[in-house]
């Protein structure tokens, strides 16, 4: 991965008028590894970090910075051509077919819903097919399980072909198998050259998948390491609490984090 | 059938109306007597073809395809498929506006096709739009049921607003707005469509702009955003377009309700919910809805007329309540 592709973040200060904390990132920045996980307790700052990282949400003081240029100067369009965003919660007015969902997708290369030109509709299968939802293409959304939705805002997210992805919880409220199954998609993508940066809950699969770990911890950065760095007793109970037990798998010793009574 | 084949379906119904139509009313005229100009000679038959059933006609057409519009482009922004112009109460706010510039002689300045009337439709259409949005936003945001409430409250204080004003207004001058304040078409002349087209046109260009951008909005604000829409510009120049056109139609035709509701619904149950269909299509279907209604007041109890306002509320209003009753 080139500087030139690498998401940057500098200076940053930002806070809620709500929030206790203030989010605080002297330096941050995305694009060395292939799939980097965020994680931290609930309203640490996990999202509004990512949300800053995507252009959405404007940093009182400091800036985002793709490839070296401000994200506030950049023109949503192109930028969304070079860094994608899925967010948490994601609603649909209409009850639109599978394949329409990751057709939007292609809106900052100029397609549409209905799929113009041939990049459009080869990127289109490509993010179906990674996604494993090539036969329910015509399906309406409204008669997807959960885990086929996610899927199908996954596709979307892919069809966009950016340099860099950014999700904010992409395996919430899935069970066990079906957050393992977009985790692979987001991993194999991620090793042909996806750079995929994830907000997470569940420490078990960041752990699994990614190659690197933020933690986040009342707005700052308490850690930012491999996983195996990041995913020990000390450093949870910092940001977790004491009642986190943190046990090795014996044959690969990844870290496997329980909950303590 | 292909979506651009449905599109020309819908293209093809908006023709035969605007060619069927003008036929309908209390007189009957006859085909040699309406084209007598050809031959050299300009017949009663054919001042009532020209000067008052053809402009009639297209106002039909003009103003339902423009409310029809708006409301297919204001479901979208607001997320909410029950918004128009008339249930956010831009109609009503607009008609209020386009009220007191008619009845009020020192408020009156008309230049061309412009004049005050236009001009306070804008600003009540901007000022109910406002109202509401503020009220929604204080009580959980724009998709909720309070942004419906809030628009249909506004609506209806407008109309009794209307109705204290007119209070102290001399029956002979308010019997030339009675019609007008139901809802009606029949002050249609070409100097109207003239007056309609200043406002509806642009409206209705600014919302067709926003067509593609729309789409992935259905997908909610911050999909959007990730995808490359600039949601609040998007946004911001929907309303805009929304309610200059609403402002438009109000001013020459008072408030008519539920085009906005019917046509875009029916229209995404034909072409699906592609915007770049569905908001030409809305223009061609609510105008032909428009129209047929108005045909059907000027047939139904000829010589007398059902304005136009009563009929499209007694179509809506169910359709609104249906819609209304599905959602959680």
């Amino acid at each position: 991965m080139s500087s030139s592709g690498q998401l940057a973040l500098h200076d940053l200060r930002f806070s809620y008028e709500s929030a206790a904390w203030e989010l605080r990132i002297p330096a941050l920045s995305f694009g060395g590894e292939p799939l980097c996980g965020i994680v931290g307790p609930n309203g640490s700052g996990k999202s509004t970090l990512l949300k800053i990282a995507a252009g959405l949400l404007a940093p009182r003081e400091g800036a985002a910075e793709l490839g070296g240029r401000p994200l506030a100067g950049m023109r949503r369009l192109a930028l969304a051509r070079r860094l994608g965003f899925l967010p948490q919660e994601c609603s649909v007015l209409f009850d639109y077919a599978v394949e329409q969902v990751v057709a939007m997708g292609r809106h900052a290369h100029g397609g549409s819903l209905d799929l113009s030109t041939a990049a459009d509709r080869d990127a289109v299968a490509r993010a179906l097919a990674d996604v494993g939802l090539e036969a329910l293409r015509q399906r309406p959304l409204s008669q997807l399980s959960g885990g086929e939705r996610r899927r199908a805002w996954i596709a979307s997210a892919l069809a966009q072909e950016t340099e860099i992805l950014l999700l904010d919880e992409p395996t919430q409220a899935l069970d066990l198998h079906q957050a393992a199954a977009v985790m692979e998609i987001l991993a194999r993508r991620a090793a042909s050259g996806l750079r995929v940066v994830a907000v997470m809950h569940d420490l078990n699969l960041a752990g699994l998948f990614c190659d690197r770990l933020i933690l986040v911890q009342d707005g700052k950065i308490a850690a930012d390491g491999p996983p195996a760095d990041i995913l020990t007793e000390n450093r949870l109970a910092a940001a977790y609490g004491d009642k986190i037990e943190v046990l090795r798998r014996p044959e690969t010793q990844n870290p496997i984090v329980l909950a303590k009574k | 059938m292909n979506k651009n084949r449905k599109i020309y379906a819908f293209l093809a119904i908006f023709v035969a109306f605007l060619a069927i139509f003008p036929w309908i009313g209390a007189e009957k005229l006859s085909l040699r007597q309406v084209f007598g100009f050809v031959v050299g000679e300009w017949t009663a038959d054919g001042m009532i073809f020209f000067q008052i059933r053809v402009p009639r006609v297209l106002m039909g057409l003009l103003a339902g395809g423009a409310l029809a519009m708006a409301g297919a482009a204001l479901q979208v922004i607001f997320r909410n498929p029950l918004a128009e112009p008339w249930t956010l109460g831009i109609a009503g706010g607009a008609s209020l506006g386009a009220f007191l510039a008619r009845i009020c002689p020192f408020l009156w300045f008309a230049w061309g096709p412009l004049n005050t009337s236009q001009a306070l439709a804008l600003a009540g259409a901007a000022g109910a739009l406002g109202l509401v949005l503020s009220l929604a936003r204080r009580s959980g945001g724009a998709g909720t049921q309070t942004l419906l409430l809030a628009g249909v409250t506004v609506g209806v204080i407008s109309g009794g607003a209307i109705m204290v004003v007119s209070g102290f207004v001399s029956p002979w001058k308010l019997a030339e707005f009675h019609r007008w304040l139901l809802g009606g078409l029949d002050a249609a002349d070409w100097r109207s469509i003239g007056a309609l087209s200043a406002l509806a046109v642009p409206g209705i260009a600014i919302l067709a702009a926003q067509a593609r951008s729309l789409n992935p909005l259905g997908l909610g604000e911050d999909m959007a955003a990730g995808q490359g829409v600039e949601v609040a510009r998007v946004r911001r120049w929907t309303a805009i377009g929304a309610g200059i056109a609403s402002a438009g139609v109000a001013a020459v035709a008072g408030p008519i309700g539920f085009v906005g509701l019917l046509a875009p619904h029916a229209v995404r149950r034909i072409v699906g919910p592609d915007l770049r269909a569905v908001l030409p299509c809305s223009f061609l279907f609510g105008g032909a809805l428009l129209a047929a209604c108005d045909a059907a007041g000027r047939w139904a109890a000829a010589p007398l007329e059902v304005p136009v306002g009563a009929l499209t509320a007694v179509l809506g209003g169910p359709l609104f309540l249906a819609l209304l009753a599905r959602r959680r």
